[in-house]
């Protein structure tokens, strides 16, 4: 399977059309908050971009974390989310290790679900859909779900 | 957020307290220029001085803000400093798209702080904080202090003033988001009378958008227009600095204070000289795929031991003609080291930059001396002009006090007006002919964006007034249409009128989009009325002699079409504001 990837975050120029783009299209939500990717500057605007993204973990932690099931692993990295399951606790992401899950002020969960919407919006080809060279780790496991992004 | 109404947040900063005001006229005013001059009539304050602590500081976005590409501007309205006059002056930065996520239409500021402070607003908070720390410091320092201090990165704005602003400076800029500005007409002195070094706008606000895929749709469409399209190639590739060699190819650069219009030296501060030696990189307003902003780099050696610090300069057209043309400066390096220091200082780079062009050549010809400018000003030498902006940001003696309040001002005092390179305020880069010289002396910003006056000369050889009048009318129209939007204007080719309606029919807006020609007739109007509420006479406006001597590849300019166009624009102009009242 597919995930999305940053392999040439460097180009960046901070237009945040990603964000906006998952948030429009994925969300329906006018936003850069609300969105699976999200564009910050590394350390000033002096010293370029980065992208704050899910990096497809497989194991997930997030998915692992979620008491409930709204989050659960996706073949070859990264969540599948069923919303309607989502109670607001947060655990999803308290566990991410990046920061890649944006909780809205109301605490709805915001996640990358490499579904790709957003690449053709970066002007600069930053972004890229990849096959998933990732193994499954040994240590710990998630349930395995439905392969179709859910929200 | 989608509303048929206008939802203000207005700051008192004697206070430290808001007040959200909801406001009525999205179908008459739609946003941004209209929006403006909506509230200015409502808070403004026409008869007293610009730093009456009342006077507001009017910053507003429009209905298309943030929902469709190069809808990134934010429009600044005030009473100017430079002419004590209402005024109007655009950035575009983070600052439009904060302002969206902050769930605000406009952001009015009024009242004058106790003590030195920032503002820090947001969708869920406001304060007013100290920052008598940060008062005397220079721009670039005050952004990483704030950074530091403030969360949010990436999805905030950040406007602060330098040194020229706290002074009061006629030619104070407001930094946005280190790489651009409001930089025209004095914003960041009437910024300073307030007692106000900087303004974080935390964009912390998310909205839901139309169920139907209609929005998505027209959205993905203006998106590929804008990036796949030639359409907006010129502004990613050179930039605007592609006008250096084009118009001293056809004799319409202002060069040495206007003595030339046209040079060789100029084969050095060219748009293709700053993009192979100098360009590091391009960056973007918030949503705008173009990324039009060019940083170029300056490296100094400060060891003999092979030992340097770099810094990254903003580079455009109307900069490099300031201090580098103007100023007799033609290396390119040395151009970003002076756009580097007008940015550190917080000084509107144009205006500084035209203004010590005066200097120089009044130095010349014995009008002033090393008495006033404390070092010699001559063209060409870059390290005097470094000092001198220093000067002139900290307002170091009389001379340059007075200088900051504009070049017309100082000349008025120390002689030498002829020369002074004032059309309303210090002159645009384009010498292209008697057009764009009263596009520039009448136009509502004394901006060369008010209308294209400067592509008309290049287009017409005829000197017709009753066509020159009614392109500068009905151009004037057009653009503010879409400074009510706000679009940014190189998106102008992109979104005709057909298109704007389209755009905000997607998002509800019915009845405005089916009444903009109405809309931008009715808005020009209002934004004149106010202007003249405020003391403007076009009567009292003179265009210095020094454009008269100007030749192009037209020839000599011709006076008499000159005063002419000048004087039925000015009729036109007071028919327009009678209309508006």
């Amino acid at each position: 399977m597919k995930i999305l990837t940053a392999p040439r975050m460097e180009r960046c120029i901070g237009c945040h059309s990603c964000s906006l783009a998952c948030a429009r299209e994925v969300h329906q939500r006018l936003s850069w908050d609300t969105a699976g990717i999200r564009i910050h500057s590394s350390g000033g605007l002096s010293t370029g971009f980065e992208a704050i993204t899910c990096l497809a973990c497989l194991p997930a932690p997030c998915a692992l974390a979620c008491p409930t099931g709204a989050y659960s692993q996706r073949k070859g990295g990264g969540v599948i989310v069923r919303k309607k399951l989502c109670i607001r606790c947060g655990a999803c992401a308290a566990a991410c290790p990046v920061d890649a899950v944006y909780l809205d002020p109301e605490g709805e969960p915001f996640v990358c679900l490499h579904c790709g919407k957003c690449v053709p919006f970066c002007p600069h080809d930053c972004l890229e859909m990849k096959e998933s060279e990732a193994k499954p780790a040994s240590a710990g496991s998630a349930p395995e779900a439905a392969t179709e992004a859910v929200l | 957020m989608i509303r048929d109404y206008f939802r203000v947040l207005k700051v008192d900063l004697a206070s430290g307290r808001g007040q959200v005001v909801t406001l009525e006229g999205r179908d008459q005013v739609a946003g941004g220029s209209g929006l403006a001059a909506l509230i200015y009539q409502k808070f403004g304050k026409p008869a007293a001085p610009w730093d009456d602590p009342e006077q507001p500081l009017i910053f507003a976005i429009g209905p298309l803000t943030g929902y469709f590409p190069l809808m990134s501007k934010t429009v600044l309205g005030f009473k100017s400093p430079y002419h004590d006059q209402y005024a109007e002056s655009h950035a575009g930065g983070r600052s439009a798209v904060a302002l969206r996520f902050a769930d605000l239409d406009a952001l009015v500021i009024s009242g004058k702080a106790a003590r030195p402070s920032f503002l820090s607003v947001g969708s869920r908070h406001l304060e007013v904080q100290d920052a008598h720390y940060l008062w005397g410091m220079e721009v670039q320092a005050v952004g990483k202090y704030l950074r530091r201090k403030q969360r949010g990165s990436g999805h905030r704005s950040i406007l602060r003033i330098g040194p020229a602003g706290e002074q009061g400076s006629a030619m104070a800029c407001i930094n946005v988001d280190t790489y651009r500005h409001f930089g025209r007409l004095g914003g960041g002195g009437a910024m300073g009378a307030k007692n106000l070094k900087a303004i974080v706008i935390q964009g912390d606000g998310n909205f839901p958008l139309p169920e139907d895929r209609g929005y998505a749709k027209l959205f993905a469409e203006v998106h590929q227009q804008l990036t796949q399209t030639k359409m907006m190639q010129k502004y990613h590739n050179l930039g605007t600095p592609i006008n250096m060699a084009v118009l001293n190819d056809i004799q319409a650069l202002p060069i040495r204070n206007l003595k030339e219009t046209s040079a060789p030296d100029i084969a050095g501060i060219t748009g293709e000289r700053f993009a192979e030696d100098t360009l590091l990189r391009n960056m973007a307003c918030s949503g705008c795929p173009v990324g039009c902003i060019h940083l170029g780099f300056v490296r100094e050696r400060f060891h003999a031991d092979h030992r340097y610090y770099f810094r990254q300069v903003s580079y455009d057209h109307e900069p490099i003609f300031a201090v580098g043309a103007m100023l007799g400066v033609t290396d390119c390096f040395q151009v970003l080291d002076l756009i580097d220091v007008t940015e550190k200082m917080g000084l509107d780079v144009m205006s500084a930059g035209v203004a010590l062009a005066w200097a120089a050549e009044a130095t010349e010809k014995g009008v002033i001396s090393e008495k006033e400018t404390i070092m010699p000003l001559t063209f060409g030498n870059a390290k005097n002009f470094e000092t001198a902006l220093r000067h002139l940001g900290h307002g170091t003696n009389d001379f340059f006090r007075l200088l900051a309040q504009g070049a017309g001002k100082a000349a008025a005092h120390y002689g030498g007006q002829d020369y002074a390179c004032v059309l309303g305020q210090e002159m645009g880069g384009y010498a292209t002919g008697e057009v764009f010289f009263v596009s520039q002396a009448l136009g509502f910003r004394h901006s060369h964006l008010d209308s294209g006056g400067y592509s008309y000369d290049q287009k017409h050889e005829d000197r017709d007034v009753d066509q020159a009048l009614n392109f500068l009318v009905k151009d004037e129209e057009g653009r503010v249409l879409l400074t009510s939007m706000v679009s940014c204007l190189f998106a102008r080719e992109v979104y005709k009128e057909e298109l704007l309606a389209d755009c905000l029919k997607s998002l509800g807006y019915e009845t405005l989009a089916g009444q903009l020609p109405e809309l931008s007739r009715r808005v020009q109007k209002l934004r004149w009325q106010t202007r003249l509420a405020t003391g403007f006479n076009p009567a009292s406006i003179s265009i210095p002699k020094r454009f008269t001597e100007v030749t192009t590849w037209k020839g000599k300019v011709d006076g008499d079409f000159l005063t002419e166009l000048k004087n039925a624009y000015g009729q036109h102009i007071l028919k327009l504001a009678q209309e508006g009242a």
